[in-house]
């Protein structure tokens, strides 16, 4: 009986600990997204999305940042993602047994901790220096990089996920490899690999350093990829960083914009990966 | 040797069979109906390695043409392993490797110039856990066939009913051919998976435990089929279930640690058999 009421003892400290680290969690995280409303919100109106940035003491808006974050993300993503996807699907399907895959495993995880900011540096280096000017492509070029280690990471996962009895079946029919991967495995793993994809999106649309080093920014709106192009985390840098009163509330804007933006994208990865979900089990 | 068209109760086939052939089969009434039993695969010193673990030690056996050979044995007896050579599915998997002959129709399949897709596309097989694929159910039964097959919309809807009627699935799932095929039953999902095998018209139908993760009455509808199918299809079940294999059978092999201990019709297995090995297993006395 004393051992019954030591280890209710222990199970009620137990969880009041991991409920009280739990509140610490939570606590910061709505302080944080708390202080962006309260600053945030009042920082942003209609104009915020219609106007550029402003020089100091002017009205403006964020609108060159959101369309070239917006821009570079979605290049990066478009080129990063088949990339990543068919080298997890490499590592998952035919790399097995074979001494490449293990060792592009593991290049592949020091890319995925590597600092962003090596990659920004990488990348001034292999295309700054030599068009000798900051671009959009080069900061596109720089996320892209950021992407693929993540889509590699959980292509290969969510592949892995896939019942080798449903890639037996599949053979068993005399279905060519190429097909059962292409018609199967894919098609079982794909909610998966599409959570992936949002989640690399997430990491990818808060980066500042690789951007600092390949786009940079851009007082005034612009479409041209060759160019310096403004994006949101190097004008939230820039402006926070200012002594200007009205530049640090649209910091305050577009670090609430960017925030529900990644916040929203994760929800989404969420609700994907749990949409219909056990349809790869059995 | 003749592998071909000998009867099996003929003396020359026996000693073509050594570890079986210990008395000549005797021809029972279910045999004389559907005639004399053609070889369709002839198994010469089978061996069967997992790395370095030798997993089967050298089997020789025959299947015969329409006729249902069981597979029975305790776990880890071989018997999956056997049957996963007959389609060669085990060369999905490196450190997989067997050597001997299984000579289907006279070819030997486990030659490196065999090309395994039409192979396996000869071959069917069904496996212990049921595998839709995250698919319709339609699509589930003509994936198979759209691979080897070019039909008209009309034809392909035929060939998918037809499949599913064989199957005893039809009534059930007509309505709801778009549904995922995940969204049936464990037993439907099997039948579905039975139906897909059968839909591309494969001349040897493997079953690996095809009924054991199904209920009591599923099993039933399983079995019918099976009865139903081995008039076209050359059939081997594993099972661990004694009754199915008496009821469903032609003829029994009873392997142990990797060897085939017994062969015969499975009659004979299950009311004389002639080692004691294979009598304590039947009546669960083994130990």
């Amino acid at each position: 009986m004393t051992l019954y009421t030591r280890r209710r003892a222990t199970n009620l400290v137990i969880l009041t600990l991991s409920l009280f680290a739990t509140g610490l969690g939570l606590l910061f995280l709505f302080l944080i997204l708390g202080a962006l409303l309260y600053h945030g919100l009042p920082a942003l109106s209609f104009g915020t999305f219609t106007h550029a940035t402003p020089a100091p003491g002017n009205q403006g808006g964020l609108s060159n940042a959101i369309y070239g974050s917006v821009v570079m993300t979605a290049v990066a993503t478009l080129v990063g993602t088949p990339v990543g996807i068919l080298t997890g699907t490499y590592l998952a399907e035919y790399g097995r047994g074979s001494w490449l895959a293990p060792v592009v495993r593991f290049v592949n995880d020091i890319l995925l901790s590597a600092p962003s900011i090596v990659i920004g540096v990488f990348v001034y280096t292999l295309v700054v220096v030599p068009m000798g000017h900051f671009s959009a492509w080069a900061g596109s070029i720089a996320l892209a990089i950021l992407v693929v280690p993540v889509v590699v990471r959980t292509s290969e996962d969510m592949l892995n996920l896939v019942p080798s009895g449903l890639r037996e079946a599949a053979f068993a029919l005399g279905t060519p490899g190429w097909k059962v991967v292409v018609m199967i495995t894919y098609r079982a793993a794909l909610q998966g690999m599409m959570t992936g994809v949002m989640l690399a999106v997430a990491r990818i649309a808060g980066e500042t350093a690789p951007l600092l080093f390949t786009a940079l920014n851009n007082q005034f709106s612009s479409a041209n990829m060759n160019g310096p192009m403004a994006n949101l985390p190097v004008v939230i840098f820039q402006f926070a960083m200012s002594p200007y009163a009205d530049w640090q509330r649209l910091a305050w804007g577009g670090a609430l914009l960017i925030t529900f933006a990644i916040l929203f994208l994760n929800i989404g990865a969420r609700f994907l990966a749990n949409w219909s979900g056990g349809s790869t089990s059995r | 040797m003749t592998i071909d068209v000998s009867p099996v109760d003929s003396p020359t086939q026996n000693s073509a069979r050594p570890p079986l052939g210990t008395a000549p089969m005797v021809s029972v009434n279910r045999t004389a109906e559907r005639g004399v039993p053609q070889t369709k695969v002839v198994i010469k010193d089978l061996r069967f390695y997992y790395k370095n673990y030798e997993a089967l030690k050298g089997i020789n056996l025959e299947l015969y043409d329409r006729r249902v050979t069981a597979f029975i044995g305790p776990s880890g007896c071989g018997k999956s392993t056997l049957l996963r050579i007959l389609n060669r599915i085990y060369d999905l998997y490196p450190g997989q490797r067997a050597t001997g002959q299984v000579l289907v129709d006279g070819k030997d399949i486990l030659d490196a110039r065999q090309d395994l897709n039409l192979l396996r596309a000869r071959i069917g097989m069904v496996f212990q856990k049921p595998t839709p694929f995250p698919m319709s159910i339609y699509d589930n039964i003509a994936f198979g066939i759209r691979l080897y097959e070019k039909l008209s919309a009309q034809e392909l809807d035929n060939r998918v009913e037809q499949a599913l009627r064989r199957a005893a699935l039809w009534d059930e799932v007509k309505d709801k051919l778009k549904q995922s095929g995940l969204s049936l039953s464990g037993g439907q999902q099997q039948r579905l998976c039975i139906a897909r095998a059968v839909a591309v018209k494969p001349e040897i139908l493997l079953l690996d435990e095809p009924c054991s993760a199904l209920d009591p009455l599923s099993t039933q509808r399983v079995e019918e089929l099976i009865a139903e199918l081995k008039s076209d299809y050359t059939i081997a079940i594993v099972t661990h279930n004694m009754q199915q294999a008496a009821r469903s059978s032609d003829y029994t092999a009873f392997m142990y640690l990797g060897q085939l201990i017994e062969f015969d019709e499975t009659e004979a297995i299950f009311t004389h058999p002639k080692e004691r090995q294979t009598e304590d297993y039947i009546t669960g006395r083994f130990g």
